[in-house]
């Protein structure tokens, strides 16, 4: 009955406006109507709209797949593989020296080897040869890509750790304990940074082979420890700095304040609110330190201050490819070109990461 | 609104002297005062609105967080529920019991978390919930109070409009039942339709938990709706305080006047009939406050004895006091 009133109602209203506005447009929805027009919209997080961008991007998304395939294969292959890095093809117990697998070409065999091939037997080849000692050298460049990765990772995780403690610590607490810090890493700032890097490395590979005798950490070496330290002790400043001046921004914007009229203290405002939102920016530079670590390695094993023989690195093989260089360049290249390639795609996919996930740069 | 206080009800919220002065960085090593309030003294009684006016910068918003100790006062005392608020397990206390309603609605809201995390967020400092299923209907229980849909509960910040994100901002606050709120400019970021709903759920919300506020504005049209009594304040002190209707027909204090006829009339033989008194020269900087009574420098009825001191808060009337030398003059 109410509906017919309001209906009358309304057909009074049409005649009167008629004559500009066709009126038949403007009828009420029906409930129907609206229930269609409702729409629910998953709720996109961040965290998702970010991924989603990333993947548009062609440059990051190929970089991400090159970083991916290059970590699976340093891990998987050396499972597999016949030969080990530290493994002297020539020499077996109870026999002389077999000189011919030494320095051999790409997919030769030495004699045993070639005897055996000859007998019918299937043997694996040397993809890139053996270096002068008669090791494969395959199995020496994964193995020396885990190296390098496994030390720009877990340098970037210190780094990371040191980082954000110090940078939240100075940026939230400001005043005198912010300019303390701040000074403190001007000063490490303005250490030419590779001769104390070089320093240290050479100091702490004397003091800590004594100290780690006996211990788990041995076996890892001295001089990866060194350079961890070398890493936690000067590189953190960039990544406080950068920290520092998020948490500065945040702690002005209303939300903390918000936080703090509700009672929280300190920790929980950093942890809630300051953290939350730089994670961004931390993942970003952390992304972009990895390759910056990767590179410090290589440099240091270059100068004979990186990993402990027989363990190779990518940087320790490039080193010992110096002296054939004229022979045997491609013992260089390869090692060179897989530095360079991780380096580079792991270089794109943070700049990918920072347009993805950069909410000033958001459209 | 006024008829159910009492005019000597329980004082809920009582500021003696307060003072906040923030140190200022002028060239290299001094450091000069900045008196964003300076000496405040009002009280607001239990279930009573106080409206704040008063132009951009002149301490309003300062007032309201030295009320709450988010700023440490430099001096004076706040007294609240019979208890001055001194040390830290005071501040927890009253943290508890007195909360916030901010201006903007956009940055007031972390766009890292979920609004049943926004809403909970002071449930989980204080940790008023045994287990998650009570904390979750505790909050879709405040989203319903402040009309959202609590199919809303799981979704970001970002996805609402001004009004909601407000209606949000307004949960929060009422997330431990507390008794006083601040609300700072909660309605001047939103559209006029959207101010309305947002102040008359204020309006409701108060009816229904006996809700005590100090309600910040720089517009007097929203503040009379809302208020029993209206305070305003000039350059970091308060010029004026009376009953809400009083303020509005009988301003004593000539800035007060000026303010109330700068209000739009809507209608235009009154509006014409209205003579605008028009102040001239700026707010001066707080930094170098004129000496004496603040207003005096843009007073047009200023006198030499309004450079000397500063003119006493006075009771003129009962429940209307106002700081002025010549009150009586004029």
């Amino acid at each position: 009955m109410r509906e017919d009133a309001d209906m009358k109602d309304f057909k009074d209203i049409r005649k009167k406006f008629s004559m500009h506005v066709d009126l038949d447009a403007f009828i009420p929805a029906t409930d129907e109507e609206k229930a269609y027009m409702v729409q629910m919209r998953p709720s996109s997080t961040f965290f998702r709209d970010g991924v989603k961008r990333l993947l548009k991007n062609k440059v990051a998304t190929v970089s991400l797949i090159v970083i991916i395939v290059i970590t699976l294969s340093s891990l998987i292959i050396p499972l597999f593989w016949p030969y080990a890095f530290g493994e002297q093809l020539g020499i077996q117990p109870g026999k002389p020296v077999d000189s011919s697998y030494g320095n051999l070409a790409p997919f030769q065999y030495g004699k045993t080897e070639q005897e055996r091939i000859a007998a019918g037997e299937k043997i694996f080849p040397h993809i890139f040869g053996t270096d002068e000692r008669g090791r494969d050298y395959f199995i020496r460049v994964i193995y020396g890509t885990r190296i390098s990765l496994a030390v720009g990772f877990f340098a970037s995780i210190i780094v990371l750790i040191i980082g954000m403690t110090i940078g939240s610590i100075a940026g939230y607490c400001g005043g005198a304990v912010d300019l303390v810090i701040m000074r403190i890493v001007d000063i490490i700032y303005s250490l030419p940074d590779m001769l104390m890097v070089i320093l240290l490395a050479s100091v702490l590979k004397k003091t800590l082979g004594t100290a780690l005798e006996g211990t788990a950490l041995e076996k890892i070496g001295t001089n990866i420890i060194s350079l961890f330290i070398v890493f936690g002790v000067l590189y953190w400043v960039s990544m406080s700095r950068l920290i520092r001046g998020q948490i500065l921004s945040l702690r002005e914007q209303e939300y903390v304040l918000a936080s703090r009229a509700a009672g929280a203290k300190g920790s929980w405002i950093i942890r809630k609110h300051l953290l939350p939102n730089s994670i961004s920016v931390v993942i970003i530079s952390t992304a972009l330190q990895i390759p910056n670590a990767i590179f410090t390695e290589s440099f240091l094993s270059f100068l004979g201050l990186g990993v402990n023989a027989p363990m190779p690195s990518l940087g320790s093989l490039a080193s010992d490819a110096l002296n054939g260089l004229s022979s045997y360049p491609y013992r260089m290249i390869i090692p060179a070109i897989v530095i360079s390639l991780i380096v580079l795609s792991l270089n794109l996919f943070g700049d990918g990461l920072r347009d993805a996930f950069d909410p000033k740069l958001r459209n | 609104m006024s008829e159910h206080i009492e005019k000597n009800g329980e004082i809920l919220v009582d500021v003696r002297h307060l003072k906040q002065y923030f140190n200022i960085n002028v060239g290299w090593f001094k450091t000069k005062p900045l008196k964003a309030v300076d000496d405040v003294s009002f009280s607001i009684r239990r279930g009573e609105t106080l409206g704040l006016v008063g132009e951009s910068g002149c301490g309003k918003t300062t007032v309201g967080r030295s009320i709450l100790h988010l700023y440490q006062p430099t001096a004076g005392e706040v007294v609240f529920n019979g208890r001055p608020i001194q040390n830290r397990s005071d501040i927890r206390e009253l943290r508890k019991k007195a909360t916030m309603v901010f201006q903007d609605p956009y940055s007031s809201l972390n766009p890292r978390m979920t609004v049943s995390d926004i809403i909970g967020e002071p449930l989980d400092i204080h940790k008023m919930y045994s287990n998650k299923k009570e904390r979750m209907n505790h909050v879709l229980d405040l989203m319903d109070q402040v009309g959202l849909n609590s199919e809303h509960a799981s979704r970001y910040a970002h996805e609402f409009s001004g009004g909601q994100r407000q209606r949000i901002g307004i949960a929060r606050a009422l997330a431990l039942n507390p008794e006083f709120i601040v609300c700072d400019e909660p309605v001047s970021a939103l559209d006029v339709s959207i101010q309305a709903q947002v102040i008359n759920m204020f309006v409701e919300l108060q009816e229904k938990m006996n809700l005590t506020y100090l309600f910040i504005a720089h517009d007097i049209l929203v503040v009379r709706h809302i208020s029993d009594r209206i305070a305003v304040m000039y350059l970091g002190k308060m010029v004026e305080l009376a009953d809400a209707a009083e303020i509005y027909d009988q301003p004593l204090h000539p800035y007060t006047r000026s303010l109330m006829s700068a209000v739009p009339q809507p209608d235009p033989k009154v509006a014409k009939a209205n003579k605008r008194i028009i102040l001239s020269g700026d707010i001066p900087s707080p930094l170098n406050a004129p000496s004496g009574c603040p207003f005096r420098t843009r007073c047009p009825n200023a006198a030499p004895c309004c450079a000397e001191a500063m003119p006493a808060f006075n009771e003129v009337k009962p429940g209307h006091f106002v700081a002025c030398h010549r009150v009586n003059e004029l």
